[in-house]
């Protein structure tokens, strides 16, 4: 029977090349499956991988797409490294898009500069508001945070749903369920001239530094650092537990909402009923493809941005299936997680072994 | 005398880590054998590799002198080897009848074999109630249920781990009286132990192992102590030295005022009612077996657990029983836990970020949040020069280090802080002898400045030698302090097992 050893000490370089090696299993996995639903890989693969980035244009939709993931997976890592399981990003996605877009349509028309500010700040109130409530059930019931974040997911999205057929709708938008147009003056500032780069991308950046120091350098860093480690190490030090879960749940509730304006006052322009392709979800790949390091993050999220904009280039191209985009990243997920089995634990056939040396 | 089990010259390495290294050993029937050895010096695996759990890399065995192997433990219980382990792996919502039955091949637990149990420790004096729901029998009574359980197979030789380390001293000679009936009946007994009193006590021949390697082979009633401790340790040791003694009109530093915690799931006793002063420069030891209330005693004296009001425990004449653990360490209170790794360290992190772990507050390594890398690398460089840890630097992992190191480390991290109340947990379980009688010898030296010490530990011979006065805990209670020169085994043992102390004996 085969069972599993734990390595006594398990390797740096694997750990660091396992992301890697996940994405290259990733690839030949990609082009088996190609090739089985009668593709050719190499030009299947190509246009996965490789078209969409053989512009300006392209590489620019590669950083609309990595933004809301990087911010989002950011502030997830933070929880994750203490061992505190966040899993609703995208409910608190939804609810700073809701809370953001609601604040630029209430004031609607108005679209001066102090517009665009504030619209950041209720969105990253809002995402935090979402995210207090998995938060405030478990420092005050002791609820398990996986299950109640997760849960909330889906009444945000029901209640943006309810939204965009009330309140929210477009008065002169013949019934569809869609916001108004937010007015120029309220969309995030352009980055790169004739593309869809937003300013978002820059506040992902300015957020993986912070996060890096943060992580790095601050009492606050060490102990998410410890809680995550060693729980009981953590008490002896007399860490606040409780402040920790909140100081979490707050920092990655407001980069999921900050993602969620980003979407609105993005690319998309206006209120939407599905605001995100599932990025608040994608993000958790995306904190462990990025080891839950800053930099590792940002990485991770240009590459698995590129599985979005690779299914739909292949589904315009070589005619696959637009499922191919989810088919990867969980391939990729499922190779990262299987390495790391193998980076901590060595397959042992069970058996006797007894040898005499004779 | 005949030999039940030979083993010539088994091998068995972890990694790089050698832990048996052609080791050969003879276990004879009618013999109370004993293997000596401090932690880390193989005798563990030895063990596994004489039950059957673990396999060797070369080496042969013979049993009654022929040829065998011991693939898994059911091999081993068949040949006739019964073991009982250092940890107990009883059900504790089970009956002592029912827990034995699963350990039985075709074992149901029915009135026959409540009868049999009964016949058994009886015979053996292993007083037990076969009802008796696990979980509510004490320490001493749970290890009983072990040996019955190994005795139901009828072993040709009985292996005991570590069987004393739990037990009150009364339970420690009744133990004794049973192995040599055992022996006297024809069965082979190995004792494993690193307490050289009693092996010199209960064992007919002793083996040394020491890095792996049989390094001696002894009769313990004929080799002086010394002499076994040197074979053990490879080297003498210096007993620790108080450089002065007690002042009587000393200041009082910590008081305790009827302290009590209602039970709960890291201390079933919880504790009632504990009240106790401790003078500057005294160093008071609590004994008790494991599980007495010391989780509870520990967490209420760390600040993991508050007090319920901030008057039951008063450091300096300031209460402190409502701060948490954090302010306790700015007022000057210092803790060694029980646990090492995990929670006096944690293990995937170096020592640098260790030493941040207790000390941020009190020695001020986070300005406005911020660490400051330069002074806690100064600092833990001096822990580790002034406590002689060996390690490869202060970026070495935590889990890199040896026990009897790791522990320097915490017992310097927290004696550098300058406590003047350092509370210390098992502060030499599980480490080698070098590293303990450094770890005492600190502690005293704390306590010569002025600090006050309490030490709870499980090691009576530890508490002899270091207190001033020594204390017990049972069932969540503790007794009045007795000074140590009024203090034996026999009264710490009565209080241990919870008998009252007759006042005038």
């Amino acid at each position: 029977m085969l069972r599993l050893e734990a390595r006594p000490t398990p390797s740096r370089t694997m750990t660091l090349a396992a992301p890697l090696l996940a994405l290259a299993l990733t690839i030949l996995t990609g082009a088996l499956l190609f090739a089985g639903l009668g593709h050719a890989p190499g030009p299947a693969l190509y246009h996965f991988f490789i078209g969409p980035l053989s512009d300006r244009y392209g590489l620019a939709e590669l950083g609309v797409k990595a933004a809301p993931l990087v911010l989002i997976a950011l502030g997830l890592s933070l929880g994750f490294r203490a061992g505190i399981w966040n899993i609703g990003a995208e409910g608190q996605l939804i609810a700073g898009a809701i809370c953001g877009g609601g604040f630029a349509l209430a004031v609607y028309p108005a679209e001066g500069p102090w517009v665009l500010p504030l619209m950041l700040f209720a969105a990253a109130a809002g995402g935090m508001a979402w995210a207090a409530l998995p938060a405030l059930l478990r420092v005050w019931r002791n609820t398990n945070e996986i299950l109640t974040s997760l849960m909330l997911v889906y009444v945000a999205s029901l209640l943006l749903r309810l939204l965009m057929n009330g309140v929210l709708r477009d008065p002169d938008g013949f019934s569809f369920p869609e916001s108004r147009l937010l007015p120029d003056g309220t969309l995030l500032p352009i980055i790169l001239a004739e593309t869809r780069l937003h300013l978002g991308a820059i506040l992902a950046l300015a957020a993986a530094l912070a996060v890096w120091v943060l992580a790095r350098h601050t009492l606050v860093g060490f102990q998410i650092k410890v809680a995550g480690l060693a729980p009981n190490a953590a008490r002896y030090a007399g860490f606040n537990h409780n402040r920790l879960i909140w100081l979490t749940f707050m920092i990655s509730g407001g980069l999921a909402g900050l993602a969620g304006v980003g979407e609105v006052a993005g690319p998309m322009g206006q209120l939407v009923p599905e605001v995100s392709p599932g990025y608040g979800f994608t993000a958790i790949i995306v904190a462990f493809l990025g080891r839950l390091h800053p930099a590792g993050i940002v990485l991770a999220g240009l590459v698995v941005a590129l599985s979005y904009l690779g299914g739909e280039n292949a589904q315009i191209n070589a005619g696959l299936p637009l499922a191919v985009t989810g088919v990867f990243q969980g391939l990729l997920l499922f190779f990262l997680l299987a390495c790391d089995v193998l980076i901590q634990y060595r397959p042992r056939l069970n058996g006797p072994r007894w040898r005499n040396k004779r | 005398m005949t030999a039940l089990l030979t083993l010539h010259e088994t091998t068995k390495s972890y990694g790089q880590v050698c832990a048996n290294d052609r080791v050969s050993l003879t276990l004879n029937a009618g013999e109370v054998h004993a293997l000596l050895g401090e932690n880390g010096a193989g005798k563990s695996t030895l063990v596994k590799t004489i039950c059957g759990l673990v396999q060797p890399d070369s080496g042969t065995m013979t049993w009654r002198g022929e040829p065998t192997a011991l693939p898994g433990p059911a091999a081993a219980r068949a040949l006739g080897i019964g073991v009982v382990f250092q940890h107990f792996s009883l059900f504790e919502a089970l009956t002592v009848t029912e827990n034995i039955a699963l350990g039985l091949d075709d074992g149901h637990a029915n009135t026959d074999l409540t009868e049999r149990i009964e016949r058994l420790s009886s015979r053996y004096g292993l007083t037990l109630n076969a009802k008796a729901i696990v979980g509510d029998l004490s320490v001493g009574e749970r290890q009983r249920v072990e040996i019955v359980r190994a005795l139901m197979q009828d072993p040709a030789l009985l292996v005991l781990d570590e069987p004393t380390s739990v037990l009150t001293p009364q339970e420690v000679e009744a133990l004794a009286a049973t192995l040599r009936q055992l022996a006297d009946e024809g069965r082979g007994i190995l004792y494993i132990s690193h307490k050289l009193s009693e092996i010199r006590h209960l064992c007919d021949r002793v083996t040394v192992l020491r890095g792996g390697k049989v390094v001696a082979e002894a009769d313990p009633k004929t080799t002086s102590p010394e002499a076994l401790a040197e074979l053990m340790v490879g080297q003498r040791l210096p007993q620790p030295k108080r450089a002065s003694s007690l002042s009587p009109n000393a200041p009082v530093r910590l008081v305790i005022d009827h302290l009590s915690q209602a039970p709960n799931p890291f201390s079933p006793t919880g504790l009632h009612n504990v009240s106790l002063s401790v003078q500057a420069g005294e160093v008071l030891g609590i004994a008790g077996v494991a599980g007495n209330g010391q989780n509870a005693l520990l967490a209420a004296l760390s600040g993991e657990v508050l007090a319920g009001s901030a008057g039951t425990i008063i450091l300096d004449q300031q209460p402190i029983g409502h701060i948490h653990p954090q302010g306790r360490r700015t007022r000057g209170l210092a803790y060694v836990p029980p646990e090492r790794l995990g929670t006096g360290a944690v293990p995937e992190l170096d020592l640098t970020d260790n030493a941040l772990l207790s000390t941020y507050r009190r020695l001020a390594f986070a300005v406005r949040g911020l660490l400051q890398p330069g002074k806690v690398a100064h600092f833990a460089s001096n822990v580790v020069e002034r406590f002689d840890v060996r390690s490869a630097g202060i970026s070495a992992r935590a889990s890199s280090l040896s026990g009897g190191n790791l522990q320097k480390f915490i017992v310097g991290r927290e004696i550098l802080q300058t406590p003047k109340l350092l509370v210390a947990a098992h502060p030499t379980w599980g480490v080698d002898a070098g590293a303990a009688a450094a770890i005492h010898q600190a502690l005293l030296d704390l306590a010569t400045e002025g600090a006050c010490i309490i030490i709870v530990s499980e090691d009576l011979d530890e508490l002899l030698m270091l207190a001033d006065r020594i204390a017990v805990l049972c069932d969540g209670r503790l007794s009045a302090p007795i000074p140590v020169t009024e203090a034996d085994a026999t009264t710490l043992g009565m209080l241990m097992a919870g008998e009252p102390v007759d006042a005038a004996a």
